[in-house]
């Protein structure tokens, strides 16, 4: 297959079709509104289903019934609209339904700005939903990786039974790259427990995430830590990069650690030994992998567009070992590698006074 | 026509809908019973008035009653 | 010995969770029968919502999906545009339909989604005990309207099936009561209309049930249904609003 110049929320869009997304909800949102319009002009050629819903509340929970009656369902949104999302986002884990949501992320709180930043880290991975409940979220660094996650994602939400969250930034959503794309076919599942009106040949199904009776419901619980105790084992995924050697490892994620990677580039031509680790699953969080790859490094320095959201993460990964620092942009500024540089530096000064 | 009643008597809740919809008058909530979920269940006082029009049935909540007609 | 009416099999043997007279029950029975009997039941789709039918799912025996508070007919849109040949259906309270989900029910209808609503409608939210509903009905106390519905600070009460009938898509809409057998037998009919309406794809169809709870209301059972004849008809004419197959 050869590569196409494609737009990111396009080559979100194309990637979901190819992996036999059966059906799209959403509504639209600034800076991502060019994947349901994707959506609209193409996936009734593939049989499959378009609803622009009336909000982004009735979009996952029409994600929520027809993943609930056995389609491979998915919806897309920007932070605001993620918000909105929540509660049908934990109906989804309960009720342990597969389904994908991409959110191509922008600034906020509130309804910010529509350029792009990196301030729904705790959104995405702590959710904003009721209960004890993950979201496998995949964070691609450029429309290949948002490509390739789309497919990812929706095997890893069949897999498991449980939403998982493609998280974009707004500057993957709108960009254009050279994207190869995926053209096998992704094998439909088995969906026994489904309730898509068959009770006459087989037990009916209830699909569900009410359990009155509390043993019932801590039961429940168990079962799903259980669950996310098997994601973390298996599923973590990071990028890591000249950290054997690095007096100072960078940890930064999505498009932001490709600005990191230029930043290292100048920083290695100057002889400072500069590392970079990058998650690309945000939950499961790479602690180990970040844990044994500083062990001899002097300081870290998370780099993220936000006040900082995953550098605590960051922190719980490496404790007292090392120390942590962060550089940030936000609000829709974005930094340059020459920031980035400046930082390391300041901060290596720092360390030697 | 003649009509014959099955009370499903744990389901009741004895509230009464049944005795009021029946226009013979033959139901009544059993004062001298409590059924396994706590209250006075319905019952027919008078069986052989029944005329089977299933107003009983119809306004029932729990599904209580089965009505059968009597075949001559 | 001939049956003249026993349990239908469109309902499970679990014994109802509603009060003693509340007429939810005959509502689900009615449901039910209609599934049955038309042939419907084995490749149904409840859609349960929130409120005092929260655990329909339970009674309905067929396939079913718990939706979130009021987004029932979205949760209900999501499944019949996977499976368009299934009957799928919600059953909703006043809370859950005309409340918090006044915007998916109207969407729904906007759409002319091709499912079938069952709207329970008792002016007043039972399963928390009590509270004022957007169908509460002016000067009626509950808990949050102690002193009575003040029209002028809490608006009149909405009549959803007229507002329905009004949106383009609705097919087919009908407002009826159970609280005598002559209603029951109505009120079966409609709600077996609506499901034809759906199987020979016609559209949205809606049957609003006036619905007692005298636990909420402080009445007898028997007292709840001289209210709903003698105080929610007056206001809630029963009735046809929509009928886009007369019109053929």
């Amino acid at each position: 297959m050869s590569k196409q110049l494609m737009k990111g929320n396009e080559a979100i869009a194309q990637a979901a079709i190819n992996a036999g997304c059966e059906a799209f909800f959403g509504y639209p949102i600034t800076p991502q509104n060019e994947i349901g319009e994707y959506m609209a002009k193409y996936l009734a050629k593939y049989n499959g289903v378009f609803i622009q819903a009336e909000s982004e509340l009735a979009a996952i929970n029409m994600v929520y019934g027809a993943a609930a009656a056995g389609a491979r369902a998915m919806t897309s949104s920007s932070s605001p609209g993620i918000a909105l999302k929540q509660e049908g986002i934990s109906y989804m884990a309960g009720a342990e339904l597969p389904g994908l949501i991409v959110s191509v992320s922008r600034g906020g709180p509130g309804l910010g700005g529509i350029l792009p930043a990196q301030s729904d880290y705790n959104q995405a991975t702590r959710g904003g939903g009721n209960g004890d409940y993950h979201v496998i979220v995949l964070a691609p660094n450029g429309v290949q990786e948002a490509a390739d996650m789309m497919r990812q994602g929706f095997e890893l939400a069949e897999r498991y039974r449980n939403p998982v969250m493609v998280l974009a930034d707004g500057i993957i959503g709108q960009m254009m790259e050279p994207v190869e794309m995926n053209v096998r076919p992704l094998a439909k599942t088995d969906k026994p427990w489904a309730s898509d009106g068959n009770s006459g040949i087989r037990p009916r199904n209830v699909v569900n995430s009410l359990f009155l009776n509390p043993q019932d419901l801590e039961n429940h619980n168990i079962h799903l830590k259980a669950k996310y105790d098997a994601i973390e084992q298996n599923e973590v995924m990071a990028e890591v990069s000249q950290c054997e050697d690095a007096e100072v490892v960078l940890i930064a994620y999505g498009t932001p650690s490709r600005i990191v990677k230029s930043a290292i580039g100048q920083l290695r031509a100057e002889g400072v030994r500069v590392g970079l680790i990058r998650p690309k699953t945000l939950w499961p969080f790479p602690h180990e992998i970040i844990k044994a790859n500083t062990q001899k490094c002097k300081f870290i320095l998370t780099c993220e567009l936000s006040m900082g959201q995953m550098v605590y993460d960051v922190r719980l990964a490496v404790g007292n070992q090392v120390p942590v620092y962060f550089y940030g942009r936000t609000g829709g500024m974005i930094f340059e590698p020459s920031e980035i540089v400046g930082a390391v530096k300041k901060q290596l000064a720092g360390e030697t006074q | 026509m003649k009509g014959r009643l099955t009370f499903d008597t744990d389901r009741c809740k004895g509230c009464g809908l049944c005795v009021n919809a029946c226009p013979v008058h033959i139901l009544e909530l059993d004062t001298g019973t409590i059924n396994a979920i706590g209250y006075n269940p319905s019952h027919i006082v008078d069986p052989d008035k029944c005329i089977a029009c299933t107003s009983c049935a119809l306004m029932c909540p729990d599904v209580v009653i089965t009505v059968e007609r009597i075949d001559e | 010995m001939t049956v003249l009416f026993k349990k239908t099999r469109g309902l499970t043997d679990a014994p109802f969770t509603y009060c003693p007279g509340c007429t939810h029950g005959i509502i689900h029975r009615l449901v039910a029968e209609c599934l049955d009997e038309l042939g419907l039941l084995d490749e149904a789709i409840a859609i349960a919502s929130v409120g005092c039918s929260v655990m329909s799912y339970e009674f309905f025996n067929c396939d079913a999906i718990q939706a979130a508070h009021g987004r029932a007919p979205a949760v209900a849109t999501g499944v019949k545009r996977t499976h368009p040949n299934k009957t799928v259906f919600t059953y909703q309270g006043d809370g859950d339909l005309a409340s918090i989900g006044t915007g998916e029910i109207v969407q729904a209808a906007h759409r002319g989604e091709n499912i079938t609503v069952i709207f329970v409608n008792n002016a007043i939210y039972g399963m928390t005990g009590g509270q004022m509903a957007p169908t509460t009905l002016p000067n009626q106390i509950t808990t949050t309207s102690p002193y009575g519905r003040n029209v002028a600070t809490q608006g009149e009460p909405i009549r959803m099936s007229e507002l329905l009938a009004t949106v383009p898509g609705s097919a087919y809409i009908e407002r009826v009561t159970v609280i005598d057998p002559a209603s029951v037998r109505k009120a079966k009919k409609a709600i077996k209309h609506a499901f034809e309406v759906q199987r020979d794809h016609q559209g949205f169809s809606m049957i609003e049930v006036l619905s007692t709870c005298n636990i909420g209301w402080g009445l007898s059972p028997i007292e709840a249904l001289g209210f709903i004849k003698n105080r929610m008809i007056p206001y809630y004419p029963l009735g046809v609003f929509k009928d886009k197959g007369a019109l053929k």
